[in-house]
């Protein structure tokens, strides 16, 4: 499932609620350099329409996003 | 990408990479959003609202500052901070179903601060204290009602560091360079 996709760095966000998710998120990407690629992992059911808004609106981009047995994985490029 | 005159009114349709480029072109010209927050209540359930919506826009590369104002003035006074209370009499929607009186029984607030607490903790949200600790380091600007300090004899060193004392002129200025404001 997370073939070809190099991930610099991987934020496990299980058993968070918003907007912790996104809040360690923007944290987390900010300790990578543009072009390197956070994975994140959210049980959060927002998750599913906040990440691709983070996405949007930070101009990072959303990879993929994956559902798998309840959790959202996701993995952004920095901007 | 070849541009194509457009006529008014005529719908256009993007692809996703074009969005975003004009996105981004359209962000970097126009600075960053703004969100400006009216934060009036002194609840504890109350005080969440605006902390949460203050981060993440502060997280999604926004501006964002909350006013705090009347008893949402509690959020940011270092007696208070810590001990938000939620008020069960007068509010129907409490999780125990017990006839809206006995909220008014002696320890019922209490008892509902606690259960609201313990909820709170099970889900890993961060207390109160601890979101007006991550607003302040994600660049969230926080500005204390001067008339509510004077009506409530709040003194300045009651507040907690990083609190500027403003008036409605000031936030209003704040807001009418915003994006969204929102009244909580």
């Amino acid at each position: 499932m997370t073939d070809e996709i190099k991930v610099d760095k991987t934020l496990d966000c299980t058993g968070l609620l918003c907007p912790m998710p996104v809040v360690k998120t923007k944290l987390a990407i900010d300790e990578l350099a543009p072009g390197q690629v956070l994975k994140v992992i959210s049980t959060d059911k927002g998750a599913k329409k906040d990440f691709p808004s983070y996405c949007a609106e930070t101009g990072h981009t959303l990879l993929k996003a994956v559902e798998d047995k309840g959790a959202f994985i996701f993995f952004i490029k920095r901007a | 990408m070849a541009e194509k005159t457009m006529r008014p009114g005529e719908p256009v349709t993007l692809d996703a990479e074009t969005f975003r480029r004009l996105h981004a072109q359209a962000h970097k010209a126009m600075g960053p959003k703004r969100l400006a927050i009216i934060a009036s209540k002194g609840t504890l359930d109350m005080a969440y609202p605006p902390l949460i919506l203050a981060v993440t826009a502060a997280s999604m590369g926004m501006e964002a500052g909350i006013f705090f104002t009347f008893y949402g003035l509690d959020i940011v006074n270092r007696k208070k901070w810590k001990s938000l209370k939620v008020a069960p009499l007068a509010n129907p929607a409490m999780p125990m179903p017990v006839p809206n009186i006995v909220g008014a029984i002696p320890g019922m607030t209490a008892m509902a601060t606690a259960m609201l607490k313990r909820m709170m903790s099970k889900q890993n949200m961060p207390p109160i204290p601890e979101f007006v600790d991550m607003a302040k380091q994600l660049g969230v600007k926080l500005f204390g009602c001067s008339t509510t300090c004077g009506v409530m004899g709040v003194k300045d060193e009651d507040l907690l560091d990083g609190v500027e004392i403003a008036g409605a002129a000031a936030f209003l200025d704040y807001a009418a360079h915003a994006d969204i404001t929102l009244f909580v």
